[in-house]
């Protein structure tokens, strides 16, 4: 059945905001179903539409998909955003893998305590810094296009603009050493799709509070304490 | 520079065991750098290397490839273990996305301190049983075929014969409920390059014993 797809998800970031980003990169518009309640969740179980039990969970072109690789890897092959060939999609793989390296740091940050945040912070910060902006600036400068792959937007930059936004929200100077990741993050963002995601108004969710942190926990009975690794 | 592809990591199964399954699979031989001491892991990450200062690394066609998932699906694609289109391509994800997860979970038993350790068996045997074998012995109810996805063997196949030997090392009888899983498990392990790469010799790796943990740790930490 064709139409618009269908995010499965609480009313938050987490796992779903990258197939979110990816979606409207695409200018693909979408609805979405909150999870706010544990029925709701079971009935989703009982309706055998979750694979593995769990969201986020997309209806798309007839699928249940789940699985957020799974779903981001369709949806950039279905739009075009993923590479001419194999080799352009190898590259696009890695850098995506290494964003989603970074975003996991942030995934869990709100589910920690008070005292571990406070390090927790510190981490994303060391880790995007020295690890992650390094490998995407000197890829930026190495060949000196406006996107990271083939000449051409793909998922890899919409996906590092996501991180980018996301660790800028933890430490809002944190690009200060990386010039061209600073020229990139202008660049994608006033791509109209992108600046209109980036919009108010948009499907596009805030940073994760508490309420989302409560919702979560009671919708899927995750009460037992969360660590960093 | 062509030639066979040099894998660079411990001598363990950790994330490079499902590449050495699916270049197996593919009938693809490839060479490998073991990593022994942490000096060997900053030798690589010193000479750039390491997109990401770490390994798998996987050196491919003229590629340092790195990120597991990135060299499964490089070498799927390149070796027609991949579906034969994009909704094809998207099941095969799903699974094995989903046998990942589960691996993950195999491959964290070994370092769980003494008094956690019974817990994490029973949320392995849990997580298997309950979730992940369930789900995928559906798929080949509801289908009937010899393969998880399109008729034709795939990354998906290879993932779950993976899993399901390393699950069995943890519970003999964990397939016990599934009949379809237990039948997939013989067919999937008698293909010829699948059955040659169960045999001993192969490259295959044994699972990571307690006593060897240290020397592992001492490498990345």
């Amino acid at each position: 059945m064709a139409g618009k797809p269908k995010l499965y998800y609480f009313n938050g970031r987490g796992k779903m905001e990258s197939i979110r980003w990816l979606l409207a990169a695409a200018g693909v518009e979408f609805e979405e179903e909150f999870l706010e309640t544990r029925e709701q969740y079971e009935k989703l179980l009982q309706g055998g539409s979750l694979l593995f039990q769990q969201v986020p969970m997309v209806e798309i072109d007839g699928m249940k998909m789940v699985q957020t690789r799974a779903i981001l890897s369709y949806i950039a092959a279905k739009y075009n955003l993923y590479g001419k060939d194999l080799k352009e999609r190898a590259l696009i793989d890695m850098y995506v893998g290494g964003t989603d390296d970074l975003m996991g740091f942030i995934l869990i940050f709100p589910f920690l305590s008070a005292e571990d945040k406070e390090k927790q912070r510190a981490v994303i910060v060391q880790k995007a810094t020295s690890r992650y902006f390094p490998v995407y600036e000197k890829v930026l400068k190495d060949h000196g296009q406006d996107f990271l792959v083939g000449n051409q937007f793909s998922w890899a930059d919409v996906h590092l603009l996501e991180a980018i936004l996301m660790v800028e929200e933890k430490k809002s100077d944190v690009l200060s050493g990386f010039p061209q990741l600073q020229a990139f993050k202008t660049r994608i963002s006033n791509i109209p799709k992108i600046k209109k995601f980036l919009e108010p108004g948009s499907l596009r969710k805030p940073v994760p509070d508490d309420k989302y942190v409560e919702t979560v926990r009671r919708v899927l009975r995750m009460y037992h304490d969360i660590k960093a690794n | 520079m062509s030639g066979k592809p040099k894998l660079h990591y411990f001598n363990g199964r950790g994330r490079m065991e499902s590449i050495r399954w699916l270049l197996a699979a593919a009938g693809v031989e490839f060479e490998e750098c073991f990593l022994e001491t942490k000096d060997d892991l900053t030798k690589l990450q010193k000479d750039g290397s390491l997109l990401f200062q770490q390994v798998p690394m996987v050196e491919i066609d003229g590629m340092k490839m790195v990120q597991t998932r990135a060299i499964l699906s490089y070498i799927a694609a390149k070796y027609n273990l991949y579906g034969k289109d994009l909704k094809e391509r998207a099941l095969i994800d799903m699974y094995v996305e989903g046998l990942l997860d589960l691996n993950e979970l195999l491959m964290a038993h070994v370092a769980q301190p003494a008094d956690k350790k019974e817990q994490h068996l029973a949320t392995i045997v849990d997580k298997a049983t309950n979730r992940y074998f369930p789900a995928f012995e559906k798929v080949l109810k509801d289908h009937g075929q010899e393969f998880l996805v399109g008729n034709r063997l795939s990354k998906a196949d290879v993932q779950l014969l993976e899993t399901i030997l390393m699950a069995e090392e943890y519970k003999a009888d964990i397939l016990a409920k599934f009949p379809l899983l237990q039948s997939f498990k013989a067919r999937i392990s008698n293909i010829p390059t699948i059955k040659k790469f169960l045999q001993p010799g192969s490259q295959r790796k044994p699972p990571l014993q307690e006593k060897d943990l240290p020397k592992v740790m001492k490498i990345f930490y």
